[in-house]
């Protein structure tokens, strides 16, 4: 049997007002893949990421996980919001905020139970939380807010893991302790599709990668398709490093 | 002793009873969706809402000459609702932002209402008696039909909070996550609106359209000062509410045609002003106490570090150096000293001469201790 892709997105065109922000978009994302979007900014990364869970509602377009409608498949997906979305001073503590990714499987009115904390408590600990599991939220320093973020969908034991901007404004000792979970995640089989913003990363975190700017300008394994021509093409001429990523002579950039 | 029969004879009125325990109720139901309406950033909507129930309550007089409360809380719930929806639609369809909608809105209604309100006052009959009221509260006039109606729409409100409660959690704090989890987000948005607009309209009578958001909006910011836990805040906020409903109700009732609105907004404010300067942690008070202390033990280790410094290079570690001079090292270190003299009696510092000052070796042992003080700070402060 043929495995499904992970993610597989099909003539995805979604417009705010008369203004397209993604034009025609096909991505297949393969099971097991760490796969980064990248992009120049307004190039649509996060717009792809809410399109596909069905936070926006696309002109055109259809989502699949797994070879299944969206809907179907909530429960293998896992998501990871941009930590500025939320108010931080919100009065609650970070082992509820975890505790919210056992809400889809708890379905309606039911309250989370010892198995759920002790899910969640579990989560803490591989971000390295587990201390702050009492504490107000609004304590919390950025990277830590991103790690509790992750811990919360690490707890939805999903399948499929979409990220945004995971790596943004967080401190070193968070971003490794990111990267470390998403191999962890890689190797237990899992996917994850991360908007990330660092092109010097790429290489070293992804092995997928998903060159956006409206339109898709390629996407695939990273030693195939991180290549200059196809980073001009998607940011412009609006890459003054790029001769530091790679020698020009090779085309790929090393990993 | 006469204070006391005062109470006891109030106690003992059952007028006085029924407007406790209408406006104790409503006090609850109001603080507790309240408390929901604050944190989701809806503070204002409670605002729109209630100005934008009078044209209902004026128009239902109109159409059936009824004043039953139940059909007034039900046009005023309608057209409560209708502002609310334009609201969204003109922030949704225009360029108008939600702050500019609200003002329309409310001022439009608001002023509808009013009309027609003094149409209905200019009429020859004398049936339109009391609907006046509605603007600024008449907690005196409540009846216990009126206390049965409150008790009952409000409970059936906070039975729904609680069984709802995990859903409304999450839809307060991160709405789009609970939309990826499969919640129907835009209906249990719409259901908790609803449930702030029927705790409006509950109070309309009792409170009034003009300031019935305050019991809404109070009690809410109040409680939010004393707890860092979502329970515990919608608890203590209804609770806060019934306080200051019945307070300002039983106040305005014992009185002579004090309108209520006005003394619950008293009552509430009175709350939120303690909380926003005693509240531990949050509260102003205590916030500058820390920030005083911080000051000066800053103050206290400015000195005694430049002392220090002024030590190791001179060959006499005893030679004292001027507080003049020490002024022109730290400029801002405040009043050196006063911070001279804190410092000499902790034995950190002595006087060589009048105005002349040395650290001592006490004083030399401390400064290894600041200073790891400053730089482990400062690591953390970059993490």
């Amino acid at each position: 049997m043929a495995t499904q892709p992970a993610l597989q997105v099909e003539d995805l065109t979604v417009a705010y007002l008369d203004k397209p922000v993604l034009w025609d978009v096909d991505l297949t994302i393969p099971p097991g893949a760490l796969a980064a979007i990248v992009g120049p900014n307004g190039a649509g990364k996060t717009t792809l990421l809410k399109s596909v869970l069905g936070l926006l509602k696309p002109a055109a377009g259809q989502v699949l996980i797994n070879g299944r409608p969206y809907d179907e498949q909530r429960r293998v997906v896992g998501y990871v919001p941009q930590r500025g979305s939320v108010d931080w001073d919100f009065p609650t503590t970070v082992l509820d905020v975890v505790l919210m990714g056992r809400y889809g499987r708890l379905g309606w009115f039911r309250r989370p139970g010892r198995t759920d904390r002790q899910i969640a408590m579990e989560m803490l600990g591989k971000v390295g939380m587990e201390k702050f599991a009492r504490r107000q939220i609004s304590q919390l320093s950025g990277g830590q807010q991103q790690r509790v973020f992750l811990a919360r969908a690490l707890a939805q034991e999903a399948e499929v893991y979409f990220m945004d901007e995971p790596f943004q404004g967080v401190d070193a000792t968070t971003e490794r302790a990111i990267i470390e979970i998403m191999k962890q995640l890689r190797a237990e089989g899992k996917t994850v599709v991360a908007v990330h913003h660092d092109l010097q990363t790429v290489p070293e975190y992804f092995d997928f990668v998903a060159l956006l700017n409206v339109r898709m300008v390629a996407a695939g394994p990273v030693s195939e398709v991180f290549t200059h021509a196809n980073l001009r093409a998607a940011y412009g001429g609006r890459m003054p490093f790029l001769s530091e990523l790679a020698p020009e002579s090779t085309g790929v950039i090393p990993q | 002793m006469i204070l006391w029969d005062k109470v006891a004879e109030l106690a003992g009125n059952h007028t006085l009873q029924t407007v406790a325990m209408g406006s104790a109720a409503l006090g609850i139901v109001s603080g507790v969706l309240g408390a929901f309406a604050v944190l989701r950033k809806q503070s204002l909507l409670g605002d729109a809402m209630s100005h934008a129930a009078l044209p209902g309550i004026a128009l239902i007089f109109l159409l059936t000459g009824s004043k039953a409360p139940l059909m007034l809380v039900l046009g005023a719930a309608l057209s409560g609702w209708l502002g609310i929806l334009l609201i969204m639609l003109i922030v949704n369809t225009t360029r108008i932002k939600s702050d500019s909608a609200l003002g329309i809105i409310m001022s439009v209604f608001f002023g509808t209402g009013l009309v027609l309100l003094t149409f209905i006052q200019k009429r020859p009959d004398a049936s339109q008696a009391g609907l006046d009221r509605f603007l600024f509260g008449q907690a005196a006039a409540l009846l216990r039909s009126d206390v049965v109606t409150i008790a009952a729409l409000g409970g059936v409100a906070l039975a729904m909070v609680s069984i709802l409660w995990k859903e409304f959690k999450l839809l307060s704090f991160d709405r789009d996550f609970g939309a990826t989890l499969g919640y129907p987000m835009a209906f249990l948005d719409v259901l908790l609106t609803s449930f702030v607009v029927l705790a409006v309209v509950l109070g309309l009578q009792t409170v009034g359209v003009v300031l019935m958001s305050a019991l809404i909006v109070a009690p809410a910011a109040a409680a939010r000062q004393w707890t860092d836990r979502l329970g515990t805040m919608v608890l203590l906020s209804g609770l806060i509410g019934a306080v200051s409903g019945t307070t300002g109700a039983v106040i305005s009732s014992a009185a002579d045609r004090l309108p209520t609105g006005p003394m619950v907004v008293l009552m509430a404010s009175l709350i939120v002003a303690v909380s926003l300067l005693m509240a531990p942690r949050r509260g102003l008070v205590w916030a500058w106490l820390r920030h005083r202390a911080n000051n000066q033990r800053l103050c206290l280790e400015t000195v005694l570090e430049d002392l220090c410094e002024l030590a190791q290079q001179h060959t006499d570690p005893g030679h004292g150096h001027s507080e003049k001079m020490l002024k022109a090292i730290s400029p801002g270190a405040g009043d050196i000293g006063r911070s001279l003299r804190e410092l000499e009696e902790r034995g950190w510092v002595k006087q060589t001469s009048p105005g002349h000052w040395a650290i001592t070796e006490a004083g030399l042992r401390e400064i290894p201790e600041i200073q790891t003080r400053y730089f482990g700070r400062d690591r953390e402060a970059t993490a």
